[in-house]
């Protein structure tokens, strides 16, 4: 889908500017700065505006990441469960992203973590090693 | 035989799909279901009421040839962790096909939306008044007042918004609700709609969710017909915690920066779009069905002061059961704790449970008499929030924890308001020099002058309550700090 694809569609909705960026992200990888002139052309914002928003949200990347991410929660309940010490355990890997999120709502069952819409639970060492080599 | 196993991503992520498929290729019929809310059971198995679990795909032989008896729980109905709840809002837990239209019908769906109908907006609005429903969201505001504000507004555009941004850690109701239940949510929406005058709903999901997200517009898309003229849209956030702050929530809505807008005015009144708009939690708006379907006063028979009905409580962190247990205020935090949570899962002892998320207090073993009530809790100078627990054991650090506090709040910070745009990070780096021993006592101090300014002086809960876990932290936990002084 093209840029202008994305912008069609979401004509005439009301706030249309995250749905549009989250389109991008998804068709794109990222949201470059050609993309963000594009937009604030057609929302008629200003690409201060656009850049702002972009920046503002932890989701948004600007630059495209062409490695696996793997999304491990850091928060209080994985934290108890003895996240810190699972990444403390972890051969460092360069060849995948490893991306802390604020809660994944599987707090009951840390340490999680998610890879794409895949989520993992009860994470000991041993599986989370073995997750990182199936990226 | 009819197998039931969930399909909710706890589920999910602990291996139910590989537990079901095992299922399937030994030719048994299976059936995807909500999740009962037993976390450490997960995935859960159910055949004919009976429960085994935690299931891995080598069991399932043995638990279609009727064996497998070091995972059987005997009737799930009958264990003491469903039997002891009072569940109104999870009632289908565990029990129906989350998208199936017959499913909902047949146990009670839609019944709150009709009463509402033949009662009328006015009245509607008076059964949500009457049965005490306070905001499930961590406010605790009675929804009751915000519904009448919204309806006596004057304007031909009004909205419905379900804050389904659900960042704390320690929570997951909001996320079984909308993978579990999604028609209850959306019936809510439609009977909010309905008694204030608003067409239109949006869903602000946060992007941590995707099962959520694609339950939820799947049953939007499924139960249109049913709850027009009024729409329900799906939104999805994008990773900032501050969005789960109402004003923040409506200008991401809008398609701006998540900045917290002062009030007044309140969004009853100028919401979304400058229009006024109800802004309610999941549980809250999943809770008015049962309200409206059972009345009033059976809600407001459940729980105990000006803390009426029950409250899906999360249980998580370190604890051996964890899950979804609900039930009328009033339990204490001892009996959830170890009752009901059995302690902790390592077997070290307790040490301190955070109730509320990453915004509440870290209450430690000695105010486990504490009744979950709204008003014990700020009594104890803590909170109940969206209702979560998180146990942590022996091992905890406390200094380490009031440090991701305040960590936290710089990493998720709007940035709108000083005390907590600079005030975290400050924080941050007071508590650092704690832990590095320097001038303990004098930089301890300087926190508590700190967090002072930021609980007083912030515009909304972020900053204004990061100072609960940190002074919490301290109060009860001095001796985590003192003994790194180096003085």
């Amino acid at each position: 889908m093209s840029l202008a694809d994305i912008l069609s569609r979401h004509k005439g909705r009301e706030g249309p500017l995250l749905p549009i960026l989250h389109d991008v992200q998804a068709e794109f990888g990222h949201v470059s700065e050609d993309a963000i002139r594009a937009i604030a052309l057609d929302l008629n914002l200003t690409r201060a505006e656009v850049h702002g928003v972009v920046s503002f949200y932890h989701d948004y990347r600007s630059t495209p990441e062409p490695r696996p991410v793997l999304k491990l929660c850091r928060a209080e309940a994985c934290q108890a469960r003895g996240v810190a010490a699972l990444v403390a355990a972890m051969t460092p890997n360069p060849s995948i992203k490893i991306e802390t999120v604020y809660c994944l709502g599987l707090c009951s069952v840390g340490p999680a973590a998610m890879v794409g819409t895949d989520v993992h639970a009860r994470l000991d060492a041993t599986k989370l090693e073995k997750l990182v080599e199936s990226l | 035989m009819k197998v039931r196993i969930s399909d909710d991503a706890l589920a999910l992520a602990c291996g139910a799909d590989a537990v079901a498929k095992a299922f399937v290729d030994a030719g048994a019929e299976v059936e995807r279901v909500s999740s009962w809310g037993m976390h450490w059971l997960e995935p859960l198995v159910e055949i004919n009421g009976i429960g085994f679990g935690p299931a891995t795909p080598a069991d399932v032989a043995d638990i279609l040839a009727g064996g497998a008896d070091a995972l059987c729980i005997g009737p799930i109905a009958a264990h003491p962790f469903i039997a002891r709840q009072q569940r109104l809002t999870f009632v289908r837990a565990g029990k129906t096909r989350p998208l199936d239209l017959d499913d909902y019908y047949a146990t009670g769906g839609w019944q709150g939306l009709a009463k509402a109908r033949e009662l009328g907006p006015s009245a509607t609005i008076d059964a949500l008044t009457a049965s005490g429903l306070r905001g499930r969201g961590g406010a605790g505001f009675p929804a009751g007042i915000k519904w009448r504000t919204v309806a006596g507004a004057q304007s031909p555009q009004k909205y419905i918004v379900c804050n389904a941004d659900e960042g704390d850690s320690g929570t997951f109701a909001d996320r079984m609700v909308m993978e579990g239940d999604p028609f209850m949510l959306i019936e809510g929406m439609a009977i909010a709609g309905h008694a204030v005058g608003a067409s239109k709903g949006y869903v602000y999901i946060r992007s941590e969710y995707p099962h959520a997200i694609a339950k939820m517009v799947a049953a939007v898309k499924a139960c249109a017909h049913l709850i027009a003229p009024f729409d329900v849209e799906i939104r999805v956030g994008a990773g900032a915690y501050v969005c789960g702050e109402e004003t923040s929530l409506l200008n991401s809505l809008e398609g701006k920066r998540g900045e917290v807008r002062a009030k007044p005015p309140l969004p009853a009144l100028e919401g979304l779009f400058g229009k006024p708009t109800v802004v309610n939690n999941v549980l809250t708006l999943a809770t008015v069905p049962w309200v409206l379907a059972n009345g009033a006063e059976a809600y407001a028979a459940y729980g105990m002061g000006r803390s009426r009905g029950t409250m899906p409580i999360q249980i998580a962190g370190n604890v051996k059961h964890g899950g979804l247990f609900e039930t009328a205020f009033g339990i204490t935090l001892g009996e959830l704790v170890n009752d009901i949570g059995g302690g902790t899962a390592s077997g070290r002892p307790v040490r301190a449970v955070q109730v509320g998320g990453p915004l509440g207090a870290y209450h430690p073993p000695a105010q486990f008499d504490t009744p979950f009530d709204y008003e014990a809790f700020t009594g104890v100078d803590g909170l109940i929030g969206h209702g979560g627990l998180v146990v942590f054991d022996a091992q905890v650090d406390m200094a380490k924890q009031a440090r991701f506090a305040m960590e936290f709040c710089a990493a998720e910070s709007c940035g709108k308001c000083t005390p907590c745009r600079l005030g975290s990070t400050r924080g941050t780096e007071t508590l650092d020099r704690v832990l590095a021993g320097e001038d303990v006592d004098a930089n301890l101090a300087l926190i508590e002058d700190l967090c002072d300014t930021m609980k007083f002086g912030s515009l909304c809960a972020l900053g204004g309550f990061t100072p609960y876990p940190v002074l919490s932290a301290i109060t009860h936990f001095r001796e985590d700090f003192v003994v790194r002084n180096k003085a």
